[in-house]
């Protein structure tokens, strides 16, 4: 446990004060909400604070980017999200933001400037190679997953949806742990079932569970951990793990709580 | 009497041609039948994609075995028809081989090349024919693929067969002609025609001349009608392949497109101006997402058409490999079943679109447009990016939208998201509460 303590402001504390962060962190649904993604905020807050960079978050101001009702099919719903989350980010002047949930950046990266939204959003993957490659982590070399066998579940919404197969890929090299790769992986990543607003509903009749042939496929690779970078993969991972009765010896880990660990934050 | 074959030949060039019109018309019209949709930005990208992906078949070498038998016969295409340039000159003028005078030593070589593809393509043909029937490749045998797609497929390599036979033959007979009649035109020796040669050694002369020229007609009457054919078929890849790629999707494929009419109405339920003239008259819109073929751009319409059923995008899908009834392929087969139905319709002076049948509903249902879990791997898939997804998606607006027929989870996650703004039941004021998590942790 660092000294320092890690400090999260609001966007509305820094407007109160006059100040503007660097960076803005998109903190998603499930990233506030779901437990085991909180653990995903935490992580990724205390890299933030130890690298110094000025950020802030909405708190209680942000709301659902839209994505899974845009998915659903109603596009309404979408529109109303998309028109008040930007009217809230234009009012504070956002310029950059930064998100852990690949839903949120492909929403608000490709769908929020034809509704007046333009902004520079990165992915916490390009955001973690980009601090990697800058020397500020993961730099030390051994560490707790060294020689450790790692293998890293593509996202649909990273991978195919915007081509970002190498950062998160890099990320994982700063661990120097090994990594080893699935079967069906980068363009040819196997989805994990939650995608489409799936996450929200019971899939179709059908003979299998998509994320359990994925984890089937993870497994065989022999890894220890499963590297994630998408709170739904997460989700649909884990159960995959839990559903295999190997929770005791695979863990389901996001790139920042990686990072976290390695960097004893 | 010595116009006679030329009259004839014309009449043949001329009946096909009028068919091929017709059936390209009809083709054109229906694609129509989608709204119009701009897709005409960055010229030079969209004819590097074509070159790269169509002419240039990246895509295809995904899979390399059936990419490299599928490479013989798609050069053979394109290089042997340059001799039916010379089979319409020779028709026309009623001439033989008029190429080979002026060409020389250097038309043998030609038709060597040309045969020496021409085998290419029975081999690879023949290959296919075992990879479609014989052996258990899936995506092959899928419930969309039975009856007619599984015949239209082995039509077209039989055909294709055939055709290639008849070359050979033709060249073989030519070969014969030439050695027992000197005035014939010289031509030089032919490889791969050279091994039928003794099939038909014993024949006389009046008989070669009549082989050949039955191979010659059997091969231009054969082409023609495979043309025509071809645009009942699966096979139309062979020509749409080219402009479905130049109008390929530039965007990140994880955009969705705008719907600017909801963009339009948002806006005025927000009380923030809306884009254009406020007196100008409103688009008339006529759904919301997608019901039937005319719902749809004309781009997923051309998709429809340039798909060959390959099922690389079945064979990708996440939902479909694990028994759900959504098959990416199925979405493109029952778009163009649909658009040629109403065509047909529309040319008889029928209902069309009015029939009371629709696409959504009749061909697909909502099980399977409610399986997609919207990975782009069938995208992804594509040799000739044909996008199934853009098509689910625009379905499923028309469910939620049209008919608020989404499943009930959805509907409640839509509420959850109108009155928590979270897809989740959870009190937006709880939002932020995971900071304190960090202080206990700290504390």
């Amino acid at each position: 446990m660092s000294e320092e303590k890690n400090t999260i402001s609001t966007m509305a504390e820094m407007a109160a004060k006059g100040e503007q962060p660097e960076v803005l962190f998109w903190v998603g649904c499930a990233g506030s909400f779901d437990e085991r993604y909180k653990k995903v905020t935490l992580a990724f807050i205390k890299i933030l604070n130890k690298v110094g960079i000025s950020f802030a978050v909405l708190g209680e101001e942000e709301t659902c980017t839209g994505d899974p009702a845009r998915r659903a099919g109603n596009e309404f719903l979408f529109q109303m999200q998309a028109m008040s989350n930007i009217q809230t980010l234009e009012g504070y002047g956002i310029k950059k933001i930064v998100t852990a949930c690949p839903h949120c950046f492909n929403t608000l990266k490709n769908e929020y400037p034809e509704l007046g939204g333009n902004y520079e959003v990165i992915h916490h993957a390009t955001f973690l190679q980009q601090l990697i490659n800058e020397g500020k982590i993961g730099l030390k070399g051994g560490g707790v997953f060294k020689g450790k066998k790692i293998t890293y579940h593509d996202s649909c919404y990273l991978g195919r949806a915007n081509n970002i197969y190498e950062a998160p890929r890099e990320v994982l090299q700063a661990l120097d742990a090994e990594l080893v790769e699935m079967k069906r992986c980068k363009t040819k990543g196997l989805c994990c079932g939650a995608g489409g607003a799936q996450m929200f509903k019971d899939a179709e009749k059908g003979n299998k569970e998509i994320n359990i042939e994925r984890t089937e496929e993870a497994l065989a690779t022999g890894a220890e951990v499963i590297a994630a970078a998408c709170p739904f993969c997460m989700t649909m991972m884990r159960d995959g793990v839990k559903n295999k009765e190997r929770e005791d010896n695979v863990e389901v880990m996001d790139l920042a709580e990686l990072i976290a660990q390695h960097e004893s934050l | 009497m010595d116009f006679l074959p030329q009259v004839l030949f014309v009449l043949v060039l001329a009946i096909a041609g009028y068919f091929l019109y017709q059936r390209v018309s009809r083709i054109r019209k229906n694609i129509f039948l989608g709204q119009k949709a701009a897709r005409n930005d960055q010229p030079e990208k969209r004819w590097k994609t074509m070159l790269l992906v169509a002419f240039g078949q990246k895509k295809m070498f995904k899979r390399v075995i059936p990419a490299f038998l599928h490479l013989l016969i798609y050069v053979g295409f394109l290089v042997i028809n340059l001799e039916v340039l010379e089979f319409v000159i020779d028709g026309v003028a009623g001439t033989h081989r008029i190429f080979a005078p002026f060409l020389g030593n250097f038309y043998t070589v030609l038709i060597n090349v040309f045969e020496f593809l021409a085998v290419a393509v029975l081999f690879s043909c023949v290959a296919f024919l075992i990879r479609r029937n014989v052996l258990p490749i899936k995506r092959f045998h899928a419930p969309e693929m039975k009856k007619w797609p599984t015949l239209d497929a082995n039509l077209i390599l039989v055909i294709e067969i055939i055709l290639m036979f008849a070359i050979l033959t033709m060249n073989a007979t030519d070969m014969l002609i030439q050695g027992k009649d000197e005035h014939y035109v010289q031509t030089g020796t032919f490889f791969f025609s050279g091994f039928l040669m003794p099939i038909f050694e014993g024949m006389s002369l009046g008989t070669l001349v009549f082989v050949e020229r039955f191979a010659w007609w059997f091969h231009i009457i054969g082409i023609l009608g495979f043309a025509v054919y071809v645009t009942y078929s699966k096979h139309l890849h062979i020509a749409l392949a080219f402009p479905n790629t130049w109008y390929s999707n530039l965007f990140a494929k994880g955009k969705m497109e705008n719907m600017p009419v909801v963009t339009n109405e948002v806006k005025m339920m927000l009380g923030m101006p809306t884009e254009g003239d406020a007196n100008e008259a409103p688009a008339e819109v006529a759904r919301f997402g997608a019901k039937d073929v005319n719902d749809l751009s004309w781009i997923n319409l051309m998709n429809a058409y340039a798909c060959t059923e390959c099922g690389r995008c079945t064979s990708e899908c996440p939902a479909n490999m694990t028994g759900k009834k959504l098959s990416p392929r199925k979405i493109m087969m029952d778009t163009r079943d649909r658009a040629e139905e109403v065509g047909r319709s529309l040319a008889k002076g029928g209902k069309g679109l009015e029939d009371g049948k629709s696409l959504l509903g009749d061909y697909i249902t909502k099980e399977e447009i409610n399986a997609c879990t919207s990975c782009n791997a069938c995208v992804e898939a594509c040799p000739v990016n044909i996008d199934p997804l853009s098509i689910i998606l625009q379905m499923r607006r028309y469910v939620a939208m049209e008919e608020s027929g989404s499943p009930a989870s959805w509907n409640n996650m839509f509420q959850n998201v109108e009155t928590s703004f979270a897809p989740w039941k959870f009190a937006p004021t709880d939002r932020f509460k995971w900071a304190n998590e960090l202080k206990n942790e700290e504390n």
